[in-house]
């Protein structure tokens, strides 16, 4: 027996859950076109991108101010508060992902000046990985499915692996002719760039965890300490 | 044969000393059950909120605690209230004593139509107080956080008060004989938001002396005063029960009962 004011609030969180889909959507373009410029050079390519940034900048706070409107509103408790508390956190999340897509054009135009250090094949794949992450996380936020969270945190370290191997390969470059140092730090930061893309995802996962169980921690059993997050936060310039 | 439906899982303790112990506790109007085996352990120098969709049964429960029940002629209470050694349903237990140390305030501000004054010294004069009554007013008006705004008009009707006024009033009242539970039955329900939140506040400083249970309709008053909070929830038959009992910030962001959850949430009541 449900209230005419309790369907019309569940319809605002469902309208505002469909629109935080919206944003990553916006995210995921943003990200694999970046990385398409970086492929090809393509500094026009690169530029819409950062002027696409804005829009995602515009349309997050937009997104903000809805959920805290339902919060002011409503007075939301227990799963709803849990929901609307998540989707604040993976709304500046996504528009975190969306100024690494920018920094990742920015690279772009700045490498476009260069010839090219090598093809490029382990930081597309790392964009793959990190872009179906974040398409399943966004699943999973609308199907609030646990399972699938605890799937796409461990696919995090399939991202960690690349980033190494990126690491390791660009420094043999750079070791063998010292030419090669600003391109290969640029090819760095943006291998840098995918990394903490992933990274965040990780995050958005805990949060759906959260929604679902209660249990802020639900993602990291106690048992076994997360040593992978604590050695990448060492090496963290964030 | 009763059988208890409720989970003893989302009936969480208080980890601080107990102020009363509700043993098995079930009220009957009549033939009809109002509420049924209520067990659960209320802190001392806490905030309590008792909630549930109307007709559940939490005013029963909250009136069993200072034994009201006794002055209406239908009313049937079995079970126990345990404050400290004594049983407050032992047929030894005077209940004029148990509502003297365990006072109610009503959802209607009900002063006397006497002076100010008179309203808290009222239950001192029947009670044979010997003391200094006018000493005892005013420490009774400052707990109350009235003292500044009657002080100059002791003398004047209480009903020239305004509802949180006489509200207040009717706490310093019950204040007045030195209780130690203070009951309060939807205190804020006849008052604007302004005269609640003046006695939110006062509940807060009060439960530095005093153990408070507060029934309340509004979900946003128990979630910000009250530091326990109880869910009851009638069955088809009308019949209250306890569903879970934790502390307020873990009830309200983590429910552990589907039903405390519809009902938080507004799917239900």
């Amino acid at each position: 027996m449900a209230t005419r004011a309790r369907a019309e609030f569940e319809r605002d969180l469902q309208t505002l859950r469909q629109e935080v889909l919206h944003l990553g959507s916006m995210v995921e373009k943003s990200v694999d076109r970046a990385v398409e410029a970086l492929k090809r050079y393509d500094v026009t390519l690169a530029r819409s991108i950062i002027e696409h940034d804005r829009e995602i900048d515009e349309h997050s706070y937009a997104l903000a101010e809805r959920a805290l409107l339902l919060i002011a509103t409503q007075q939301p408790m227990a799963t709803d508060l849990r929901i609307i508390a998540a989707t604040l956190f993976i709304i500046s999340e996504l528009e975190r992902m969306g100024d690494y897509a920018e920094g990742l054009a920015k690279i772009a135009i700045r490498l476009s000046a260069w010839p090219p250090l090598k093809p490029l094949i382990d930081i597309p794949r790392m964009a793959e990985i990190s872009l179906d992450m974040l398409r399943q996380a966004l699943d999973a936020f609308i199907e609030m499915d646990l399972e699938r969270c605890e799937a796409i945190w461990h696919r995090d370290d399939e991202v960690d692996a690349l980033y190494d191997q990126v690491y390791r390969e660009l420094l043999t470059y750079m070791m063998s002719d010292p030419r090669t140092i600003e391109r290969a730090t640029l090819l760095l930061w943006a291998a840098h760039n995918l990394e903490r893309i992933a990274d965040r995802v990780t995050n958005i996962c805990e949060r759906i965890a959260f929604v679902i169980t209660g249990d802020p921690r639900a993602l990291v059993s106690p048992a076994e300490p997360d040593y992978a997050g604590e050695r990448r936060a060492e090496f963290d310039v964030e | 044969m009763t059988v208890a439906t409720r989970d003893e899982r989302y009936i969480k303790e208080p980890t601080e000393p107990r102020a009363l112990r509700i043993e098995r506790l079930s009220v009957w109007y009549g033939v009809h059950q109002a509420i049924r085996e209520v067990s659960f352990t209320i802190p001392a120098r806490r905030i309590t909120a008792l909630i549930g969709p109307s007709g559940c049964g939490k005013s029963t429960l909250l009136r069993a605690l200072n034994r009201m029940h006794d002055l209406t002629p239908e009313a049937r209470v079995e079970g126990s209230v345990w404050w400290g050694e004594i049983d407050l349903y032992a047929p030894s237990t005077d209940p004029v004593w148990v509502r003297r140390h365990i006072g109610m305030i009503f959802q209607k501000p009900n002063p006397f139509p006497k002076s100010i004054f008179d309203n808290v010294a009222f239950g001192l004069r029947v009670n044979g107080y010997r003391g200094d009554i006018a000493a005892r007013v005013e420490e009774a008006l400052r707990k109350a956080a009235l003292w500044d705004e009657v002080k100059d008009k002791l003398q004047k009707n209480a009903l020239t008060l305004s509802g949180g006024q006489q509200q207040r009033l009717c706490i310093a009242r019950a204040i007045a004989l030195g209780p130690q539970i203070l009951l309060m039955d939807e205190p804020c329900s006849a008052l604007d938001p302004i005269a609640t939140m003046r006695i939110e506040d006062l509940m807060r400083e009060l439960a530095h002396t005093y153990t408070i249970v507060i029934v309340t309709h509004n979900m946003q008053q128990a979630s910000r005063v009250s530091h326990y909070t109880a869910f009851l929830l009638a069955d088809e038959d009308g019949t209250g029960e306890l569903i879970e009992y934790a502390a307020t910030r873990e009830l309200f962001l983590r429910p552990r009962d589907r039903r405390t959850e519809d009902y938080i949430t507004g799917r239900i009541g």
